[in-house]
């Protein structure tokens, strides 16, 4: 839902709030749950935002999204030499994807420390995202709401694991979904909460027998 | 408690007693969950960044493709001499237009209201009323509030991008924050300010979103001039007293309808209008050849 500061808003860095400031966010959001700033990027772009994005700076913005700048960052003009600066190597493609929103990016990141990951996500409008593939798992979630993301294994009782712990921190729920890529395979739980998830609580959560990997994405504040 | 209808907002003036923008305060405080310093405060900042598009412009930056940049500055210019035909206020409501669209095809700072290609129609109508009248700075932050909540409103019950309605969702919907906010700045009632919102967007109805070569500068930035003058001439039609025959919800719905029924190619995909010209596309080709 619209909120009176997306009406008025957002401030931030033209030309379009799809093309340049919502792929800002796509960037942030890949580098967030990456966990670190990524040394390489693969990025290929679908629909729109192969066809327009580079006389929108969506090339640009989705770089300096991978080295934390906001939305409103007047370097993002700037962000690949700034990208030079920092040492992220990156190259862009074109694809066509299936089912996917005209706006739509994948990026395959790594950091320097070896870990890497792979998201599809798109630019729905208005600087908002939706995070829609990770590590080609489907998900749905828009980095609107404080976000944990569980890596599991597929075995009966871990997500009720999960949520006690949540429910013993005081954190509601506002959204949750849970995905595997085979049975037996890898889960996907992703908890969408209205306060945030303390670092207590990730520990306690990281520490459940069951869980291989835990990624969390605060909400933006002002 | 989100803003649904016009009337809703009129509703609420009338069992309350409060002002049109301290609905839409209080709506905000609800949803987001927030004080009210938190809430007034981050629209101030809003403010404040509309401000410093507007006085960082530089005419020297050129947008990507080359088209854009420059017509801020020879606007003032030819302002300055004193000699134009709209006169003091709307010269510069014009100036602040094309300062703020340039800016954002620049790849500046500037607030979306509500989108981004709409950016100029809001400030220009507020920043030369400031300036003119050293109005307090609570003023115009409430003022803010009331384009915000018509803006909700117009989101809510029609739509507010040029890929779902056309342009008349985008810089119609501004032009109708602009007329709102500006009555509310001059003291209008409840109602004259759902005149000017209503009268604002019939007069662009059907505009229709045809960026050349895909990109938000040809013909966005000079859409802002006509949001912003139409926003003027509404508020001041709302203050003389005069309605608009259609009710306001009624306007917004139609726009809705007339969004949802714009053929596909007048909605931002550059198919139509002005992107589809010989000028469009010759636009296009280069853009694409500088690619590879």
């Amino acid at each position: 839902m619209l909120d009176i500061f997306d009406i008025l808003g957002p401030v931030m860095v033209g030309p379009s709030s799809s093309h340049t400031a919502g792929a800002v966010r796509i960037g942030n959001m890949a580098r967030t749950l990456l966990g670190d700033t990524p040394v390489t990027a693969h990025i290929a772009l679908h629909g729109s935002f192969a066809e327009t994005g580079q006389g929108h700076g969506t090339d640009k913005a989705l770089i300096a999204g991978l080295l934390g700048m906001k939305p409103d960052n007047l370097e993002i003009p700037r962000s690949f030499e700034v990208a030079k600066e920092q040492g992220l190597q990156f190259d862009f493609s074109e694809v066509d994807l299936r089912d996917a929103h005209p706006n739509t990016a994948v990026l395959e990141v790594q950091d320097a420390a070896g870990h890497h990951l792979k998201m599809q996500a798109s630019s729905t409008g208005g600087g908002r995202i939706r995070v829609d593939k990770l590590d080609d798992v489907d998900v749905g979630f828009t980095g609107a709401f404080n976000t944990l993301i569980v890596h599991s294994l597929d075995i009966s009782g871990e997500l009720a694991e999960v949520t006690r712990e949540l429910s013993r921190a005081k954190i509601n729920i506002a959204n949750m979904s849970l995905c595997r890529s085979r049975r037996g395979g890898t889960v996907l739980m992703v908890i969408e909460t209205d306060q945030k998830i303390p670092p207590v609580a990730r520990t306690l959560i990281e520490e459940l027998p069951g869980v291989a990997r835990l990624t969390y994405y605060e909400k933006e504040t002002d | 408690m989100a803003l649904d209808s016009m009337q809703e907002i009129f509703d609420k003036i009338e069992k309350t007693g409060k002002p049109f923008w301290e609905i839409v305060l209080d709506t905000d405080m609800d949803e987001r969950q927030v004080t009210r310093d938190a809430s007034f405060e981050k629209m101030r900042k809003t403010w404040r960044a509309m401000l410093e598009t507007d006085t960082t412009y530089r005419a020297d930056r050129k947008s990507v493709s080359g088209l854009v940049g420059g017509d801020g500055r020879k606007m003032r210019d030819y302002a300055a001499v004193g000699n134009t035909l709209s006169g003091g206020y709307i010269s510069e409501v014009i100036s602040v237009a094309l300062c703020t669209g340039e800016s954002n095809a620049c790849m500046r700072r500037i607030v979306a209201a509500p989108t981004a290609g709409a950016c100029g129609v809001l400030p220009a109508v507020l920043i030369p009323l400031w300036w003119q009248y050293q109005m307090p700075e609570e003023e115009v932050v409430r003022a803010l509030y009331v384009a915000s909540g018509i803006g909700a409103v117009i989101g809510y019950k029609a739509c507010l991008a040029g890929a779902s309605g056309g342009c008349q969702a985008e810089i119609g919907t501004a032009s109708a924050m602009a007329a709102g906010a500006l009555t509310a700045l001059r003291g209008g009632s409840a109602a004259q300010i759902g005149n000017a919102v209503a009268m604002a967007l019939k007069n662009l109805l059907g505009l229709i979103c045809d960026p050349v070569a895909g990109l938000v500068e040809v013909p966005c930035v000079k859409r802002n001039v006509v949001g912003a003058v139409n926003a003027v001439s509404c508020a001041d039609m709302a203050m003389a007293g005069i309605e608009s025959r259609v009710p306001v919800d009624q306007v917004i719905d139609c726009m809705g309808d007339v969004g949802r029924r714009m053929p596909v190619e007048f909605r931002e995909t550059a198919l139509g209008g002005l992107a589809a010209t010989p000028f469009g596309l010759s636009v296009k080709q280069k853009m694409k050849q500088n690619k590879n």
